[in-house]
């Protein structure tokens, strides 16, 4: 008997050595390489078009200004403190109304995905408003709130609330309805099943949900900041970018435009999408990056 | 006697004494839909190994789902004896969120086993499904055959003494499928478990029950019971395992044929 279970041991560990699926991808470094160099080479590639249309002067030079005109308005709004002042002052207020839009979107979100009657009434009305640009509320909120922080940070939260909440929807809908049975026979009822089953099997869609958010935040944050600009409401990108085009300085505008690209690019290069690969990766997920 | 569950007269309730899992006229319908269970009467003795076997649509699984208390039978009553079943599905269905271990280890929580004992008993059963190495991978890091016998450890954190599978082993292929009959037949001796194991595969079903109990499809009934007696280990491929299955199936296809319309 003893020797039958040894055999069995065996046998099952030679099983379980092929059956197992190796994982040998690249490197980390040569992954981190792959994914590099293409959009540099791109980057690149567009800005030397860019300066061969300066330098062929298809356009005139007060419209369009050189790489290095841009580089060096960048420099001079950096000296004079105005860029650092207005990206603080951005960041600061896309992480705050970002914050308060991933309290209400997923609260709204479990609502709509959870209860029955508020999915049928609301969850339409929340696919729509994510169709809406937000920057269409910025009037309305300018009459209601004057030019006061409140008028941002609503124009935010139109923004970011419907694609978190949306997010979390779509999560809790990708759930598998087997999940839940394991659940039940498992003994999770109630809270326990929401905190050990549903919430975690509905995370990827809601991860996704928060990327989008941030992204719907900072341009929800822009549109406002242009459009909203009085010196109660301080300086921020967007009004930074606005004051160059009233000083008719095509190269502040373009440095504005870049700095906004940049700062959003890198808020979901650093935060986001290391997020979402974190998740999607441990659940097996995301195939080996080629 | 504790009532689980009470509507209708009806439902599972657990038992202390007699048969391990008493199933009685138990008659199931979807709504207004065709009956699927027609008056199943089961009784599984303690620590016996009960293969339920039948075509499609002869509600297999339906019953397991009534006897783990998923589902409320129209009519009829189900008595386990000595707490909730546990059960485990054809998909391994392994929360892939968690590691096996944790995996394990949730179905333990979720009984409210503390931290220290958790770990403990996790190891244990992690060491009697010969996995012990492999508690810290996540679920896409194991073969299919290992993800069912991490599924098989959290059944059995469920510490009860009776398991039901529902085709647990339909999707691996034939040889890991062999390796698990036999692992599965080594670990029901060591914790002395009743199982009640629904399948289609007809061998399997010898190859693994102290008996086989064939239903009808459409509604399903019990048609015939077969007590195996042929003594563990079996090897599937033998003549007597090959002999008793050839009757079963032989029955089996004359139950089918009834369906065809040709009488």
């Amino acid at each position: 008997m003893t020797t039958q279970t040894d055999e069995l041991a065996s046998l099952e560990a030679g099983l379980d050595a092929l059956g197992t699926p190796e994982v040998t991808g690249p490197s980390r470094a040569r992954q981190v390489w792959s994914a590099t160099w293409p959009p540099t080479l791109f980057v690149l590639l567009l800005v030397a078009v860019w300066q061969a249309v300066y330098t062929a002067e298809v356009v005139e030079a007060y419209r369009l200004p050189s790489p290095l005109d841009t580089l060096a308005a960048l420099g001079d709004q950096w000296e004079s403190g105005d860029l650092r002042e207005a990206t603080w002052n951005s960041v600061s207020r896309g992480a705050l109304g970002f914050a308060a839009s991933l309290l209400i979107g997923t609260a709204l979100g479990l609502l709509v995905g959870r209860v029955r009657p508020v999915r049928r009434a609301v969850g339409p009305v929340l696919s729509g408003l994510q169709s809406l640009p937000s920057v269409a509320w910025v009037p309305a909120a300018i009459l209601w709130f004057g030019t006061d922080s409140a008028t941002i940070y609503f124009v935010v939260l139109m923004g970011a609330v419907p694609s978190i909440a949306n997010g979390m929807v779509s999560g809790l809908d990708q759930v598998p309805p087997l999940f839940l049975r394991v659940g039940r026979v498992l003994g999770a009822r109630g809270l326990a099943s929401a905190r050990h089953v549903l919430l975690p099997a509905a995370l990827p869609g809601y991860v996704g949900g928060l990327r989008q958010g941030w992204a719907f935040s900072w341009r929800s944050l822009m549109a406002a900041e242009l459009i909203a600009r009085t010196p109660e409401l301080g300086l921020g990108v967007g009004q930074l970018l606005d004051l160059s085009r009233q000083n008719a300085d095509i190269a502040g505008v373009i440095a504005g435009v870049l700095t906004i690209l940049v700062i959003g690019v890198v808020v979901e290069l650093c935060l986001f999408a290391p997020l979402e690969r974190r998740v999607l990766r441990r659940r097996g997920l995301l195939a080996a990056v080629s | 006697m504790t009532v689980l569950q009470g509507r209708e007269g009806a439902g599972v309730q657990v038992v202390d004494g007699g048969p391990a899992v008493a199933v009685r006229g138990l008659t199931k319908r979807f709504g207004a839909g065709p009956v699927v269970l027609e008056d199943v009467s089961l009784e599984v003795a303690e620590g016996e190994f009960l293969c339920l076997l039948g075509a499609s649509g002869c509600g297999k699984s339906t019953l397991l789902s009534l006897v783990a208390d998923l589902d409320q039978p129209t009519a009829g009553s189900v008595e386990v004896r000595g707490g909730k079943p546990s059960l485990m599905f054809q998909e391994p269905a392994l929360f892939p969120w968690l590691t096996a271990r944790e995996n394990v280890e949730l179905a333990l929580r979720l009984r409210g086993v503390g931290r220290a004992e958790r770990r403990a008993r996790a190891d244990e059963l992690l060491e009697l499904v010969r996995l012990a190495d492999a508690g810290r991978k996540r679920v896409h890091e194991l073969s299919g055959g290992m993800r069912q016998r991490i599924a098989l450890a959290r059944a059995l954190a469920q510490d009860s003494r009776v398991l039901l599978m529902d085709e647990p082993f339909a999707a691996l292929d034939a040889i890991t499928r062999d390796v698990l009959h036999d692992e599965l037949v080594r670990i029901r001796e060591a914790q002395d478990l009743t199982v009640v194991f629904v399948t289609h595969n007809v061998r399997e079903a010898v190859r693994l029950g102290d008996r086989v109990v064939l239903l009808s499809s459409r509604p399903g009934r019990v048609v015939k019971e077969y007590p195996v007696g042929i003594g563990q280990p079996r090897r599937i491929e033998s003549p007597e395992v090959a002999a008793l299955a050839l009757a079963i199936t032989d029955d089996l296809r004359a139950e089918i044929r009834r369906h065809g319309g040709h009488s």
